[in-house]
């Protein structure tokens, strides 16, 4: 019994006993919800068929938490991150190890860590950053590079320690030592807390192209046709400039993770969305993956729901009371450790 | 902690919270300095997981490349064309006062002189790095003798030569020694000056057209000859005339070989030229533009009589005649003056007027790959501006030594008394660097 795949077919099966009678085809979020919504409630098991009775184990959950457009995705993306490093307390043995993506989706959330550790609210000097992905044979110093989106859009504007920072090297003469070097690396930084990722209009996440497996661990890739034919922007338009192959984490070095949160805004990436939370778990949308991952949580803007069923929306949006409370109210570095401790005890699922 | 010293052991500067003047723009970024050359902070953090020692706040200022003024005859009472016996003390005397007017290289200027003046001061003239001592000597500018008889301006008479009898072996024995000459200005129209022109470049001497009637055709046989330089543009030359543009038709000529660029000095002091003729000279050709003070031996000083080589001068505000006549003989206008003027009467952007002055006479001596730009690797020599163009601070790195403020005005440096161990720093306490104790260790 696993809470398994999102089957539409079970819409046609007999309601579970013990939740409310809603003929609702998502019966892993009906368990949550139930739980959750009963303030001490009693938590509710996944039977064989996917039915909801008893009491569940421990938080296995998804959020969908969609705002309503890009400056308020990145937003409170940046105050859950905020809040996560802020409340772990990091010191110096004591390291948040944070997993990072590129590309245009997470520019707005990275200002907006910028500004808050420009106001002195966060720090990153005790913070240690993996990055997902890096490109096979361009220069390190190529302004397309992920080392110059790195440097440029986050690392050079805060405070964190350059050996701290962690970047896969595209140009490394043993390309998958390097990535099991990584994934080395990794490990002793003790696994990561927070991955954050973004979703390709293929459903990738990283470099991970359909058809990767969803056990995949770090390694090179060679790029789809769609993400080159998405990347080539970045490099005037020629697609004979845009690098064929890259590193990346696989989905299973992102699965490790204690947390994964997914960026996701645009209608460009609707269907992948769609694709990611309303069908299958399929490794030709290997987002789909985080399905089955205990701690996700999806931010998207109310273009990327545009291929998303109603009720779907309906029913999140709902729920944005209980999932504000993840970043209200925002914690600050500035706070003293005593304050903090005895302020009060944040949601957590 | 700093820099994991895989490449060095010296300290890293960074300059916060500024507008550095990189790739023609006004960019917010920072400015990092190691061992008196701009630094890549990407490479420093990539390659070394190095950052910074020291950071400086700016304060919002600009920072430009330093300037440079390749026409510079004297200052605060010392005359360059003028022989005497502390001739060094006089030089070192001007390259400290011109820092304060943000000059960090500049080329000192000897006007027509009789060959025992050259004899005795150029063996004396050293190029050199500068410091805190002063700017840095790029080598002489000689202005003359080989100049027009009705052009000679404020250049004595009994002393300008021709090239007649042995054209190149007449401009060595006039001068003596080539090693530290860096600029000779010389009037193309004389008979064998395309020889002497194509012996000078060879030997990486800048030629320069001046104190001429030559007409245009001469003037573009010159530029064929190797000629890359016009002394002060409008004047001592022919004027523009639409069927003989004469050399300032230069600007715009068609004859001038391919990746070659001609440059023009001018004096934008309000005095030499009407702002409408520096605007037309900045409209024909904005890439040439080259701004020099062709300042005088009373730049500095107090309203009065100075001597300018052979001759008696009198100043009189920015003024300054050959005494008893109205014939126009230097200026004592500072570079920074120059600058802020140009600006104004050009309307130009920042950039370009802060170009003027340090990245096209760079361009023009060949040396833009180290001065005149905030290129990394390039020579550490910058302004701290405000944003009306006034000099707030000079700096100038030396080769191999820490960073050396010029000036005394105290900058708070802001960084956090972390686990780093940096403090804060002022001027003062730059300048004793030896007793700074956060990267001893």
């Amino acid at each position: 019994m696993t809470p398994g795949a999102l089957n539409r077919d079970l819409a046609i099966g007999p309601k579970p006993a013990g939740v409310c009678a809603r003929s609702f085809p998502v019966r892993r979020w009906a368990a949550g919800r139930a739980a959750r919504a009963g303030r001490g409630g009693p938590r509710c098991r996944l039977s064989r068929d996917g039915h909801v009775t008893g009491v569940e184990r421990a938080q296995v959950t998804m959020k969908l938490i969609i705002l309503e457009n890009y400056g308020q995705t990145s937003e409170w993306a940046a105050k859950f991150i905020r809040n996560r490093i802020v409340q772990f307390s990091p010191g110096p043995d004591k390291y948040f190890t944070l997993g990072l993506p590129t590309g245009s989706t997470p520019l707005g959330c990275y200002k907006k860590l910028i500004e808050y550790y420009k106001n002195g609210d966060l720090s990153f000097k005790y913070v240690k950053t993996f990055n997902m992905d890096e490109y096979v044979g361009l220069p390190r110093d190529h302004p397309e590079s992920y080392h110059s989106f790195m440097w440029n859009n986050f690392f050079k504007h805060i405070d964190i320690s350059p050996e701290n920072t962690h970047i896969l090297d595209g140009n490394a003469a043993d390309l998958q030592a390097e990535c099991d070097a990584f994934e080395g690396k990794i490990k002793a930084a003790g696994g990561i807390r927070l991955f954050i990722g973004g979703i390709g209009p293929d459903g990738h996440i990283a470099f991970n192209e359909p058809g990767s497996s969803l056990v995949s661990r770090t390694r090179v890739k060679t790029l789809a046709m769609d993400t080159i034919l998405a990347n080539a922007r970045f490099f005037d338009g020629d697609l004979s400039k845009v690098p064929t192959m890259a590193l990346t984490v696989g989905v299973g070095t992102v699965m490790d993770a204690k947390e994964v949160m997914i960026l996701i805004t645009g209608a460009h990436k609707a269907f992948a969305l769609y694709k990611a939370i309303e069908e299958g778990v399929n490794h030709m949308w290997t987002v789909s993956a985080f399905q089955q991952h205990p701690n996700t949580v999806f931010v998207c803007d109310e273009d990327a729901t545009l291929e998303l069923k109603v009720k779907t929306v309906k029913y999140f949006k709902g729920l944005m009371l209980v999932h504000n409370k993840l970043v209200e109210p925002l914690y600050s570095m500035k706070e003293t450790g005593a304050e903090r401790s005895q302020s009060k005890k944040p949601y957590s699922d | 902690m700093p820099s994991n010293k895989s490449v060095s052991d010296a300290p890293i500067f960074q300059f916060t919270n500024c507008r550095i003047l990189r790739n023609s723009q006004l960019q917010r970024e920072d400015l990092w300095v190691r061992e008196g050359k701009i630094l890549n902070p990407e490479k420093l953090f990539f390659d070394e997981k190095g950052f910074a020692d020291i950071q400086l706040d700016c304060k919002d200022s600009i920072i430009a490349p330093g300037f440079i003024d390749v026409q510079i005859n004297g200052g605060f009472g010392v005359d360059f064309s003028l022989a005497t016996d502390d001739f060094k003390s006089g030089i070192n005397l001007v390259s400290q006062k011109i820092l304060s007017h943000g000059v960090t290289s500049f080329c000192p200027t000897l006007v027509t002189s009789p060959p025992s003046v050259y004899h005795k001061v150029l063996p004396q003239i050293s190029i050199r790095n500068g410091g805190a001592h002063g700017a840095g000597v790029l080598g002489a500018h000689l202005e003359g003798p080989f100049i027009s008889r009705e052009k000679k301006g404020a250049h004595p008479e009994h002393c300008l030569r021709t090239f007649e009898s042995g054209a190149f072996q007449d401009l060595l024995a006039t001068y003596g020694a080539l090693d530290c000459i860096r600029i000779v200005t010389l009037a193309p129209e004389m008979k064998r000056s395309g020889e002497v022109i194509e012996e000078l470049t060879k030997r990486g001497i800048c030629v320069s057209l001046g104190h001429s009637v030559a007409n245009l055709s001469q003037a573009e046989e010159a530029v064929q000859h190797g000629a890359t330089f016009i002394t002060h543009l409008f004047n001592a030359m022919l004027p523009f005339h639409h069927r003989d543009p004469g050399i300032v038709g230069l600007l715009t000529s068609d004859k001038i070989p391919t990746g070659r660029r001609v440059f023009y000095g001018m004096i934008s002091d309000g005095i030499h030229t009407n702002p409408a003729a520096l605007r037309i000279a900045h409209r024909a050709h904005p890439k040439g533009m080259v701004l020099v003070t062709d300042a005088i031996a009373g730049m500095g000083l107090a309203p009065g009589r100075h001597t300018l080589g052979q001759q008696v001068i009198e100043i009189d505000g920015l003024n300054t005649y050959i005494a008893g006549t109205k014939t126009l003989s230097g200026s004592v206008a500072t570079m920074d003056t120059c600058v802020r003027h140009f600006l104004e009467a050009t309307g130009c952007t920042v950039e370009k007027a802060l170009e003027a002055a340090s990245l096209h006479p760079a361009q023009l001596l060949g040396i833009e790959h180290k001065k005149g730009t905030l290129d990394y690797d390039s020579d550490a020599d910058f302004l701290m501006l405000d944003d009306s163009l006034h000099v707030q601070a000079t700096y100038i790195a030396a080769a191999a030594s820490s960073l050396q403020p010029c000036l005394q005005r105290v900058h708070q440096c802001f960084a956090d008394k972390g686990e780093h161990g940096r403090d804060h720093h002022t001027v003062d306490q730059l300048e004793r660097w030896g007793s700074c104790p956060s990267w001893n260790t």
